[in-house]
């Protein structure tokens, strides 16, 4: 059960690599959470992961899960929720694409979309179920501040975060009174593995500082986080913005 | 949540909603059964399903005690009955869900009074029993299940037992927090009274030290006692408090004119709270000014006033639902016990709260006597210190922790009626007996119907 203040004692993350979900896993068992679930596809680095968690004091299990392979997401997860009640979800898988090569081949295109978009929707409906049945949890979406405006750099993946992050707002409604907490979490860009490489936007972020803002928005039970917070109102100008201007930005 | 106004009416079919305790936090889905007799209760008991059922009142205890996520919550306050009053015996035998309220518009002009009191009224018989509440008095009376004669408790099997003192499942009741079946009805001893008032003699004390030395001194003078204590003040006022303390009322203590009606029982009520506050409305700055103010308007001295009965033992009632002040973020009340020669660990933790300034306006200290036999009961001889605080408040989390650790080592325990938060290691640390309690659980209940939010945190 989550405690007074929204730290759960028992968590599954999804996209058991992610780099944001583990220094939010860090940042719960430090509190309260003593079993963490590790959803990812099987390899060193998810053991690794498993590992690091362990040798915090948390008891912790890996599970086999893939987000393109929607049509077992009901078994295996079905598995962990029977195992007991889960306090939070954490769905933290996605991958950026690369956007030049998806313009070019659109099956690479698909395959972010595939990830990000309807592997999100088949594995977020089947922990919706779950956590209904227990009357409480929160499901916390990993959305991106590139959804809330398709941008030339990389449209094919903002696009999915876009559907993402207007399928996680709908779950939350569907899902309001049920005991269930839905949160839609926007960083800007992070500093991670994913962007490697990449030049820093504006006010980029580190995986801890989205770890911290979702610590507090589980206590403040947020239905939206924006990391950082001053993204809310720069966001806010730059969706309105007229195309013709938007488009000369160098975004 | 249930109003102090009353029910809303027979709610035979069940409704789905969400539930809190009384600090508002930690929200959870339940499916809501009022039954309004013995046999809908246990027909309620014996539908709940897998995830179980717990028993609840008027919704005071403050964390999740009678909460139940994805299961159902048996709100009892459709068993509402006194059934007996023996004015010779000095007992009533009344329904688990009759209020304290409800015992108090019968007994007072009959010349009894409840044995135990907390500070509301606003609490049903049955989770009196379940929380083991203590009042003002605790010190010369023990703690409410010590005056229970009987109680009938619905077990998992559907069978319903008459329960008396000095067996194993009274004392696992007894503070038991609803987990070892449904109280459905009680036989309790009351306390005879000639007036519905109260004489009180109200002092302050300059600090922490004056305080605890003016309760060791006088406290067994009173029947009814009890500090609040200014938990913003720093430096040399660390820990000032106003004692107040008390008795009911001798006849002849009464002018001339209450004397017609002396058993007269009229609490009065303001408006309620309203919905929607903001949080952060008691910050350190308004919750420090009040305090000072506050302090500074009880008398230094003052003996033999006449007070009404809801004045000296339930100021908040007068003001419904106002838990709302602390807003959507709701709060937590921690609330500690050290024993007797614990006084600088009492010191330390007082210390801790001021220097890091919690915003607490309602902080209790007072003495307790001896504890009763309840195996998870909170009350045990020593020093209790009360406070709420907004839960929104940044880092809480850890600073209780740390709290609960110098309390655990102190050999102090927290109230769990009371908690929402703690860490489940320290359940067996900080109440010794709670493996005999599961093992007790285990072997009544081995299905798991009785089933609380706080049972599954806490590994109850």
């Amino acid at each position: 059960m989550k405690d007074a203040f929204g730290s759960p004692q028992s968590l599954l993350v999804l996209g058991g690599t992610s780099e944001i979900a583990l220094a939010t896993a860090r940042r719960l068992v430090a509190r309260r959470a003593r079993t963490v679930w590790l959803a990812g596809r099987p390899s060193p680095a998810l053991e690794e992961a498993a590992g690091r968690l362990r040798s915090l004091g948390a008891e912790v299990r890996t599970v086999a899960f893939d987000a393109l392979d929607t049509g077992a997401h009901e078994e295996v997860l079905g598995k962990v929720f029977a195992e007991g009640d889960i306090d939070v979800v954490l769905l933290a898988f996605g991958v950026l694409g690369d956007q030049e090569r998806a313009e070019a081949e659109p099956a690479t295109a698909v395959r972010v979309a595939q990830t990000n978009y309807t592997g999100a929707v088949s594995a977020g409906l089947v922990c919706a179920r779950s956590l209904r049945v227990q009357g409480h949890g929160s499901l916390v979406v990993l959305s991106s501040a590139a959804g809330q405006r398709a941008r030339r750099s990389n449209f094919v993946y903002g696009s999915s975060k876009a559907g993402l992050d207007a399928f996680a707002q709908g779950l939350g409604d569907a899902l309001y009174g049920t005991g269930v907490h839905v949160m839609v979490v926007r960083p800007g860009f992070v500093r991670t593995r994913m962007t490697a490489g990449l030049e820093p936007a504006p006010l980029a972020t580190t995986p801890q500082a989205v770890a911290g803002a979702i610590e507090a928005g589980l206590r403040r039970r947020s239905e939206v986080v924006w990391v950082p917070e001053a993204l809310r109102p720069v966001m806010g100008v730059l969706r309105h913005m007229p195309r013709a201007l938007f488009r000369r930005l160098p975004v | 949540m249930s109003s102090p106004a009353g029910p809303a009416g027979p709610r035979t079919t069940p409704v789905t909603r969400s539930v809190t305790g009384w600090g508002r936090t930690a929200p959870t889905t339940a499916r809501l059964v009022r039954p309004v007799s013995y046999d809908e209760a246990a027909a309620a008991v014996r539908a709940c399903g897998a995830r179980g059922g717990i028993a609840r009142g008027l919704g005071r205890a403050y964390g999740d005690a009678a909460q139940n996520a994805g299961g159902a919550v048996w709100d009892m306050t459709g068993l509402d009955r006194v059934r007996a009053v023996d004015t010779e015996a000095g007992t009533v035998v009344c329904d688990a869900g009759v209020s304290l309220h409800r015992l108090m518009e019968v007994l007072l002009p009959r010349g009894w009074f409840v044995p135990v009191s907390p500070g509301t009224r606003y609490v049903t018989v049955g989770g009196a029993v379940g929380a083991d509440i203590h009042g003002k008095n605790h010190h010369v009376a023990g703690s409410f299940t010590q005056h229970v004669r009987s109680f009938d408790l619905l077990t998992a099997d559907g069978a319903v037992r008459t329960v008396r003192p000095g067996t194993a499942l009274f004392d696992a009741t007894a503070g038991g927090l609803g987990l070892t079946g449904v109280i459905l009805a009680a036989t309790i001893a009351l306390v005879p009274v000639r007036t519905s008032l109260m004489t009180v003699d109200t002092e302050r004390a300059a600090d922490l030290d004056d305080l605890l030395a003016r309760l060791s001194a006088t406290d067994h003078r009173y029947r009814y006692s009890v500090a609040w204590i200014d938990l913003l003040a720093r430096g040399a006022a660390t820990g000032r408090a106003v004692l107040t303390r008390g008795d009911h009322a001798p006849l002849d203590a009464l002018p001339a004119r209450a004397r017609r009606a002396p058993l007269a029982f009229r609490p009065g009520r303001l408006p309620p709270a309203p919905r929607g506050l903001p949080d952060g409305l008691l910050g350190r700055r308004s919750v420090g000014l009040f305090n000072a103010f506050w302090y500074r308007r009880a008398p230094r001295r003052r003996t033999g006033e006449l007070q009404k009965l809801s004045t000296f033992f339930h100021p908040l009632d007068g003001v419904p639902h106002w838990n709302r002040v602390y807003g959507r973020g709701g709060f937590v009340q921690y609330q500690f016990v050290v024993g007797l020669g614990e006084e600088r660990t009492l010191r330390r933790i007082v210390e801790r709260i001021a220097a890091r300034r919690c915003p607490s306006f309602l902080a209790v200290l007072k003495r307790f006597g001896a504890g009763g036999p309840g195996w998870l009961s909170f009350p045990s001889e020593g020093w209790t210190l009360a406070l709420d605080i907004p839960a929104g408040l940044p880092g809480l989390g850890p600073f209780l922790d740390g709290l609960d650790e110098a309390v655990a080592e102190a050999g102090g325990r927290v109230y769990l009626a009371k908690d929402a938060r703690l860490r489940p290691e320290l359940v067996d640390v900080m109440y010794p007996r709670a493996d005999a309690f599961r093992a007790l659980r285990a072997h009544t209940d081995p299905r798991g119907v009785f089933t609380s939010d706080l049972s599954r945190r806490l590994a109850l």
